[in-house]
């Protein structure tokens, strides 16, 4: 036991790396991270509400959309997405000279687009499948009670697929904060961006790494309690007798 | 000044589903505190004779009435549709269903299934509903259940939930199908109970049911529907007293 904190003392004393100085790039590169996943996952989820809605319509012209976006968006790389919006944006047209050009010049907002399009697309098939699973006799009763379709979607079907998606689509936020690692190839000090810094800097490949993959261990571990939390509260009606 | 309109009648519904003409124009007339029952072999259109009673089921002809007010429709490139949506709405929420495998709100508790549709359709205040709700589950015997959701409850302890949550709505006419069908032998008595107390208070209700013991102790009127037509129909004592068509006494011939 005594050992083992002389070794931590021994280590720390020792340190040139993990300095004031590159904590706080550490510290810059999460709350970026925590930023872009956020907003991402929150302008997502926001879209994949109606999305999801309207690709289950009978509607060619709506579904066929809804489709073809989600089928693009789960079919390509999310890497080369974030390539196509954030070197691509340079070659419209006249971009240049609108205010638009203010914050599509920095990466961060073209590296939310690409992301909040990808995790829409995604999150509109997790909702599209928990709408279609909804019990059809629900679906019946709903409408036998006198519930206009609005009503019934707003009261019986989205809360009941809302709940049933959670699982899943705690796996997407999760997902989403792994690959929002990506960002730093487009010059974003995110925590990945911030680890690389510090490696070029120390040439210290595990120190800089293994600190940032802790950190987002903890992250994910959060984030996993968070969900759990929630499926416990929200999913008990699915559990028999709670006795 | 005109009687209390008829809370229930349709007139010379068919339906069909693809070359299958399953209903070939029956009619009903439901009058305040009619008890009828609707009995018949299974695929005789019995069950989809009632769906087609609150629109679950779009027939393809026939008059549909309901509290005197005649519910409109128009032909479209899909068949015929209700004309005016919110009318039918209106309609269903003036009708009440049990159905067979109960259709709870899986996600609500029992209070919470029962005050929904009072408060979200009908626009009773939440207080008030609560208030009713708490009566009726009293009714149905299930007061401690209020805060179960239905996957916590036994199948009868459903049934007679989503019988409450019918009888939240004062609907006009309770339409059950089937309702006895998906439960355990030793829970049907506490669901038919319950029905029975229902009937001798004067509730119009329209029951399809393979129960014929409640057929005959608790219904106004039997009809017997064979293959989408009616076979017999009138009082229990002569429809299952006294059959006079050969199905008929077949139907009703103890099985074994």
């Amino acid at each position: 036991m005594e050992s083992l904190t002389t070794w931590i003392e021994g280590l720390l004393a020792d340190n040139t790396i993990f300095t004031l100085q590159t904590l706080s790039y550490y510290g810059e590169g999460l709350t970026t991270t925590v930023q872009l996943v956020f907003l991402s996952l929150i302008i997502g989820l926001v879209l994949a509400v109606p999305l999801a809605i309207g690709r289950g319509s009978k509607h060619q012209w709506i579904k066929m959309p809804i489709f073809f976006y989600c089928y693009v968006f789960r079919g390509t790389p999310l890497l080369v997405q974030l390539y196509l919006i954030y070197y691509g944006v340079v070659f419209i047209d006249g971009i240049q000279d609108t205010w638009l050009w203010v914050i599509l010049e920095k990466p961060f907002v073209p590296a939310l687009i690409a992301f909040t399009l990808n995790t829409a697309a995604y999150t509109t098939e997790i909702f599209r499948g928990a709408i279609k699973s909804t019990a059809r006799g629900e679906i019946e009763a709903a409408r036998a009670y006198g519930m206009s379709w609005w009503l019934m979607m707003r009261r019986i079907v989205l809360p009941s697929a809302f709940r049933r998606a959670l699982p899943a689509y705690g796996n997407e936020v999760i997902f989403m904060l792994h690959a929002s690692a990506i960002a730093s190839v487009v010059t974003i000090m995110d925590l990945t961006g911030a680890a690389r810094f510090v490696y070029a800097r120390f040439y210290a490949p595990f120190d800089a790494f293994l600190f940032v993959a802790a950190i987002y261990l903890c992250l994910t571990f959060s984030i996993l309690y968070l969900f759990r939390y929630l499926e416990k509260r929200l999913l008990a009606h699915l559990k028999p007798s709670g006795q | 000044m005109a009687a209390t309109p008829i809370p229930l009648e349709v007139r010379n519904i068919k339906k069909r589903f693809g070359d299958t003409e399953v209903l070939k124009g029956l009619s009903l007339k439901a009058k305040k505190g009619d008890v009828i029952t609707l009995i018949g072999a299974s695929g005789s259109g019995k069950s989809t004779f009632l769906r087609c009673m609150n629109l679950l089921e779009q027939p393809d002809e026939g008059d549909l009435v309901v509290h005197g007010e005649d519910i409109r429709f128009k032909m479209t490139k899909h068949g015929r549709e209700p004309a005016d949506w919110k009318q039918v709405v209106d309609m269903r929420a003036k009708l009440s269903m049990v159905f067979q495998s109960f259709n709870l709100w899986a996600h609500m508790t029992l209070l919470e299934n029962i005050i929904e549709a009072p408060i979200h359709v009908l626009g009773k205040s939440k207080q008030d509903a609560i208030a009713h709700a708490r009566e009726l589950l009293e009714r149905v015997g299930l007061a401690e259940r209020a805060d179960y959701y239905p996957a916590q409850m036994s199948g009868g302890q459903q049934q007679r939930g989503a019988i409450a949550r019918a009888l939240a709505m004062d609907p006009e006419v309770m339409l059950f199908d089937e309702p006895t069908s998906a439960l355990d032998p030793e829970l049907v008595g506490d669901v038919l109970k319950v029905m029975r107390d229902l009937a001798k208070e004067g509730r119009t209700m329209i029951v399809v049911t393979h129960e014929m013991a409640f057929a005959r102790d608790v219904s106004t009127e039997v009809i017997y529907l064979h293959q989408g037509q009616v076979e017999e129909a009138g009082p229990p004592d002569e429809v299952l007293g006294n059959p006079k068509s050969e199905r008929l006494k077949q139907f009703l011939a103890p099985k074994h």
